[in-house]
C-alpha cells in the first residue's frame, strides 16, 4: 500500500485535467469537456483557480474563477465575466467602457468512463449544467433579451486516443444564452433553449504541452444583431505540476451588430 | 575488504530476504521458512501458475517498428531497469515494493514490454489481476507508475507519440491493477 497522500492527492496525469472555460467548468478554453477540475483522482479533493483575459477588436473580456473537484466524480465551480464594450460602449449608446458583468455557477457529474484509461472505445461522459446570472438585467431586456438568469445544460465524451496523441471532444449544450448569458437569455427571435453543439479536437506533443482547435455553435435569439459559431485555435502548456498556461487564437463572430470580434485568449490556471 | 560482503549481500538482495532493521531474525521469531533466492537468478520462488503469454494483458504489436523504436531488447532491458529503479524511488509509490522482489519485477517487467512491442520475447509473469492482486492500488499509484515510466522512456530518446502507443497497450489494464 503506498504512503497516503491524503485529502489532495494530486494525482491526475499532467494537462488531463483540462483547462478552465470561459464559463469556469473545466475544458479547451471555449469547449466544456467531460473532465472534472482539479488534479484529485477517485479518493481525494481538487481545486482549481483561474484567470483568462481575451482582448477582442472593439470588446475586452475577463474572466476568474474556481472550482473544487470531489473524488473525480463531481465538481462545483464559479466565475466571473466581465465584458468591457471599452469604446464600442458609446456607439452602442451604453457609455465608454460600460461593462457587462455574469456570474457563473457550473457543476458536473461524470456519469461513466475514463478520459485516459479503460477500453478506448468508452470516452469519459459527463452531465453538467452552468446557472447564469446576469448582472446587467435592464440593459440586456432593453436590447431583447427575455431573462436575466438562464441555466444551460450540457452533456459531454471526451476521450484521449493514446494510439494517435489525440485529444477528442464532443459536448451538446441546452441553452437560451445570448453571447454566453453576456446580452442575457432567450430574445425576441427565439426564446426558448436550443441545442448546440461543442467539439475540440487536440494533440498532445509532449506531457506537458498540447495544441488544438475547437468549435462552439450557439444559438441566434436576438433581432438586433446576428450571433454565429464561435472558434478557437489553442496551446496548452504545463510548466509545473499546478501550473497550466493557455495562449489561442479565438473568434466568437460578430457581437451587439459590431464586427467579428477575434483576438488572442490568454488564461493561467493553478490546481492542485 | 571482508567487512563489505554483508553489506553488499544486503543490497543486492530482495528486500523480502532481508532482516529487519531492527537486527531481529522475523523468520525465525514466527517460526517461518525464510525464502530462499535462486543461486542464479537471485529471484525468490513464487507459487506455480499458468505460463502464457495471454497473462502479458495486450495483443502485441505487428511488425518491427515499436520494437525499433525502443532499441531493440537492449533499449528494453535498459528501459525495464530504469523504470524499476524510479519506481522504488519515487515517493509516491515506493513503500508499495517494500515487499516486492525487484528482480523478478524487473525481469517480468522486461518481458512484458518486449512482448508487447513484439520485440521477440515470451512472457512467463504472472496476469496483471494476479500480481497486483495483494497490493491494494489506487488509480493516483497507477498514474505515478505512468509518469515514471514516460520519464524513464523521455530518457531514452522515445519519441512521444511511441510512447503513448505504448500506453494505449497499458491503459486497459487499469481494471485488473487498480482495486481500490
Amino acid at each position: 500500500m503506498a504512503e497516503d497522500a491524503g485529502l489532495f492527492d494530486g494525482g491526475k496525469l499532467l494537462l488531463t485535467n483540462g483547462v478552465s472555460t470561459i464559463e469556469g467548468s473545466a475544458g479547451g478554453g471555449l469547449a466544456s469537456w467531460a473532465v472534472i477540475p482539479g488534479m484529485e483522482t477517485d479518493h481525494g479533493i481538487g481545486l482549481s483557480a483561474f484567470a483568462t483575459d481575451v482582448p477582442l477588436r472593439d470588446f475586452n473580456l475577463e474572466t476568474q474563477g474556481f472550482a473544487i473537484g470531489l473524488r473525480n466524480r463531481l465538481s462545483l465551480g464559479y466565475a466571473r465575466e466581465n465584458f468591457d464594450t471599452l469604446s464600442a460602449g458609446e456607439a452602442l449608446g451604453l457609455g465608454h467602457g460600460y461593462t457587462f458583468r455574469q456570474d457563473i455557477v457550473t457543476a458536473r457529474l461524470r456519469l461513466a468512463g475514463d478520459l485516459v484509461y479503460g477500453p478506448q472505445w468508452l470516452p469519459q461522459i459527463t452531465l453538467g449544467t452552468d446557472f447564469k446570472h446576469n448582472l446587467n438585467g435592464a440593459v440586456v431586456r432593453l436590447v431583447g433579451a427575455k431573462q436575466s438568469a438562464g441555466t444551460d445544460f450540457t452533456l459531454s465524451a471526451t476521450k484521449l486516443v493514446l494510439g494517435s496523441s489525440v485529444l477528442i471532444n464532443t459536448t451538446f449544450r441546452l441553452t437560451d444564452a445570448n453571447q454566453f448569458g453576456l446580452l442575457g437569455f432567450g430574445g425576441d427571435k427565439n426564446a426558448h433553449r436550443s441545442g448546440q453543439f461543442e467539439g475540440s479536437l487536440a494533440y498532445q506533443m509532449s506531457r506537458r504541452l498540447a495544441i488544438g482547435g475547437e468549435w462552439r455553435t450557439r444559438p441566434d435569439n436576438l433581432g438586433f444583431a446576428r450571433e454565429t459559431a464561435s472558434h478557437d485555435v489553442f496551446v496548452a502548456w504545463a510548466p509545473a505540476r499546478h501550473v497550466t498556461l493557455t495562449a489561442a487564437w479565438v473568434d466568437i463572430g460578430p457581437v451587439a451588430t459590431l464586427r467579428p470580434q477575434r483576438g488572442v485568449y490568454l488564461s493561467v490556471q493553478i490546481a492542485c | 575488504m571482508l567487512g563489505l560482503v554483508p553489506i553488499a549481500l544486503t543490497l543486492s538482495s530482495p528486500a523480502m530476504a532481508q532482516n529487519a532493521p531492527d537486527g531481529v531474525d522475523w523468520f525465525k521469531e514466527f517460526g517461518v521458512e525464510q525464502p530462499r533466492p535462486d543461486p542464479v537468478t537471485g529471484e525468490l520462488p513464487v507459487k506455480p501458475y499458468t505460463v502464457t503469454d495471454a497473462n502479458a494483458g495486450a495483443t502485441p504489436f505487428t511488425g518491427s517498428d515499436m520494437a525499433r523504436t525502443f532499441g531493440g531488447q537492449d533499449g528494453i532491458h535498459r528501459l525495464a531497469h530504469r523504470l524499476v529503479t524510479l519506481i522504488i524511488t519515487d515517493p509516491a509509490i515506493k513503500d508499495i515494493f517494500v515487499a516486492t522482489d525487484t528482480r523478478r519485477l524487473e525481469r517480468t517487467l522486461y518481458e512484458q514490454v518486449c512482448y508487447i512491442l513484439n520485440a521477440g520475447c515470451a512472457y512467463t509473469g504472472r496476469d496483471m489481476r494476479e500480481a497486483h492482486r495483494q497490493l491494494g492500488l489506487k488509480t493516483r499509484d497507477m498514474n505515478a507508475l505512468v509518469e515514471d515510466l514516460q520519464r524513464a522512456m523521455h530518457e531514452r530518446g522515445i519519441p512521444f507519440a511511441a510512447q503513448n502507443r505504448l500506453l494505449a497497450k497499458l491503459a486497459p489494464m487499469k481494471r485488473a491493477i487498480v482495486t481500490r
